[in-house]
């Protein structure tokens, strides 16, 4: 048999070759999984703006938090610490990052004016005013000093109030004082945090 | 573990051999529960899917029910199965959750043809390697479920991961966590098929459901998602859930006979070749044709060149 070193290297590599295309490879025995996306993410506690269960929530913004970065909401999901959900949502509070990110998004006043028909943008200023003129007029005209049976009563009949569920303690303090104040009777604080 | 995220890989698609290394580790086998009597049909674990792998939204369809959509899709990878359903005269309202069910023996694996394209890994998750995958949808129909779907832009096929991003990290995965009435839990697959077993035996003795019981089908192994059914005895109700979930027999055949007669007889062909070499040698230059028109310039070019 006619068999140089030469010829049997040769053959030894195009059958190597050919075996390896047959799928003999030592493949990884580790796979890569998609990186966690929260996995450096600044952490920041708040609650869910939708109904007065008041859900605690985390929301995962991008950066730490280091001044030349603008922080981008970019997850928002349950905090397993809050007592009320721990961790759990429903599904609109599990839709809050797009709550958060959304072209529709109000971020400025706006009115709508009686007869108008569409929102007209107005400054914090104005809205301030405004809503200060209307507060004083309302009061002036409703206010009901006495009762029919003439007791003392100091009611402000012309205004309600209602509270947001994420509003704070101290937010809720200042506003019960506020509207007492002004004899509001009908409020609500959704006092739930 | 740390980065870059990785999990040890027990069984590989269309891959020739053993998978190295496999068994080395331990791994607990994590499970998803999924009690179907005490769904309430909220969808939050569709939008903690939609949101956490951000997911597009998209338009939902109308049919007359409260389903968001007829069945998943390659990125809605999580659904409510939404049924009507009479028992006794009485209304009731049949809520599943459907997503892949990341099985013991996932009829995909076995169904794919590309190396790698899709993993088990120790802990039980089926997971697709998009880079991996050549788009030829055999895992859609190797599934029994119904649940890998194809993307024509792409040209991938996608499904549920069971969070293996989070999972990986030692998170539970996004829907589980998202769930309001508790009745999504996850675990390891003991601890969770033990919670199923008190549950079913609470529906049966408590509540009047003596067909209860847990959705685990033995004919692909053994699931890593499992149900609590008011009647385990009749899945079909719950948006087609399959009683006997089978692997198709094509796939087997192809799998375990027509593949591995392909490679012994492709890997005989190279022998052959390699024989043939080594006892008949490298083929010669054969001598030119002689031209017998001109038979004397025919002779002098041959001895030209030698």
């Amino acid at each position: 048999m006619d068999l140089s070193r030469r010829t049997f290297i040769k053959t030894t590599v195009v059958g190597g070759v050919g075996l390896s295309a047959f799928g003999f490879d030592l493949a990884p025995v580790y796979a890569q999984t998609q990186g966690l996306k929260i996995d450096r993410t600044t952490e920041t506690r708040s609650t869910c703006p939708y109904c007065s269960v008041s859900c605690g929530v985390i929301i995962h913004t991008i950066g730490d938090r280091a001044k030349n970065v603008t922080p981008q909401v970019i997850h928002v999901e349950g905090d397993p610490d809050h007592p009320i959900n721990r961790g759990t949502l429903c599904p609109k509070g599990a839709s809050l990052e797009d709550d958060i990110n959304n072209d529709r998004r109000l971020l400025k006043p706006q009115v709508r004016r009686p007869g108008a028909q569409d929102w007209e943008d107005i400054s914090w200023d104005q809205a301030f005013n405004e809503i200060g003129a209307w507060v004083k007029k309302t009061r002036e005209e409703t206010f009901v000093e006495k009762d029919q049976n003439g007791y003392t009563v100091n009611r402000c009949e012309g205004i309600g109030w209602t509270g947001g569920c994420t509003d704070t303690n101290e937010l809720n303090y200042l506003a019960v004082k506020t509207m007492r104040s002004l004899g509001v009777c009908y409020f609500e604080t959704q006092a739930r945090v | 573990m740390s980065n870059p995220q990785t999990m040890q890989i027990q069984e590989i698609s269309a891959h020739s051999g053993p998978v190295p290394g496999q068994g080395t580790q331990r791994a607990a086998k994590v499970c998803k529960y999924i009690d179907v009597t005490t769904c309430i049909g909220c969808k939050a674990c569709e939008v903690a899917c939609v949101e956490w792998n951000d997911h597009p939204f998209r338009e939902t369809s109308f049919d007359n029910t409260y389903q968001t959509m007829a069945s998943t899709e390659w990125n809605y990878w999580n659904l409510i199965k939404f049924v009507e359903h009479e028992r006794d005269g009485n209304f009731m309202w049949l809520m599943r959750k459907d997503q892949c069910m990341h099985c013991e023996d996932p009829g995909c694996l076995r169904a794919c043809p590309a190396d790698g394209a899709i993993i088990k890994y120790q802990n039980g998750i089926v997971d697709f390697q998009q880079e991996n995958c050549i788009g030829c949808g055999y895992c859609i129909s190797g599934c029994p479920f119904d649940i890998p779907k194809f993307n024509p832009q792409t040209k991938k096929v996608f499904k549920c991961t069971l969070c293996s991003d989070r999972v990986g990290q030692g998170l539970e995965p996004a829907c589980i966590k998202a769930c309001p009435t508790g009745c999504l839990h996850f675990g390891t697959k003991q601890e969770m098929v033990q919670i199923a077993r008190a549950r079913v035996s609470q529906l049966q003795t408590e509540s009047g459901f003596a067909n209860a019981g847990v959705y685990d089908p033995p004919s692909i192994g053994g699931t890593h998602v499992i149900y609590v059914l008011h009647d385990v005895t009749q899945p079909e109700l719950y948006g087609g859930l399959p009683a006997n979930p089978v692997i198709p027999p094509s796939y087997t055949v192809w799998k375990w006979l027509a593949k591995p007669m392909g490679l012994i007889m492709a890997g005989l062909g190279v022998l052959a070749v390699f024989f043939h070499r080594v006892t008949v040698g490298p083929k010669l230059p054969q001598p030119e044709p002689v031209i017998t028109e001109h038979p004397d310039e025919a002779e002098s070019d041959r001895r030209e060149t030698p």
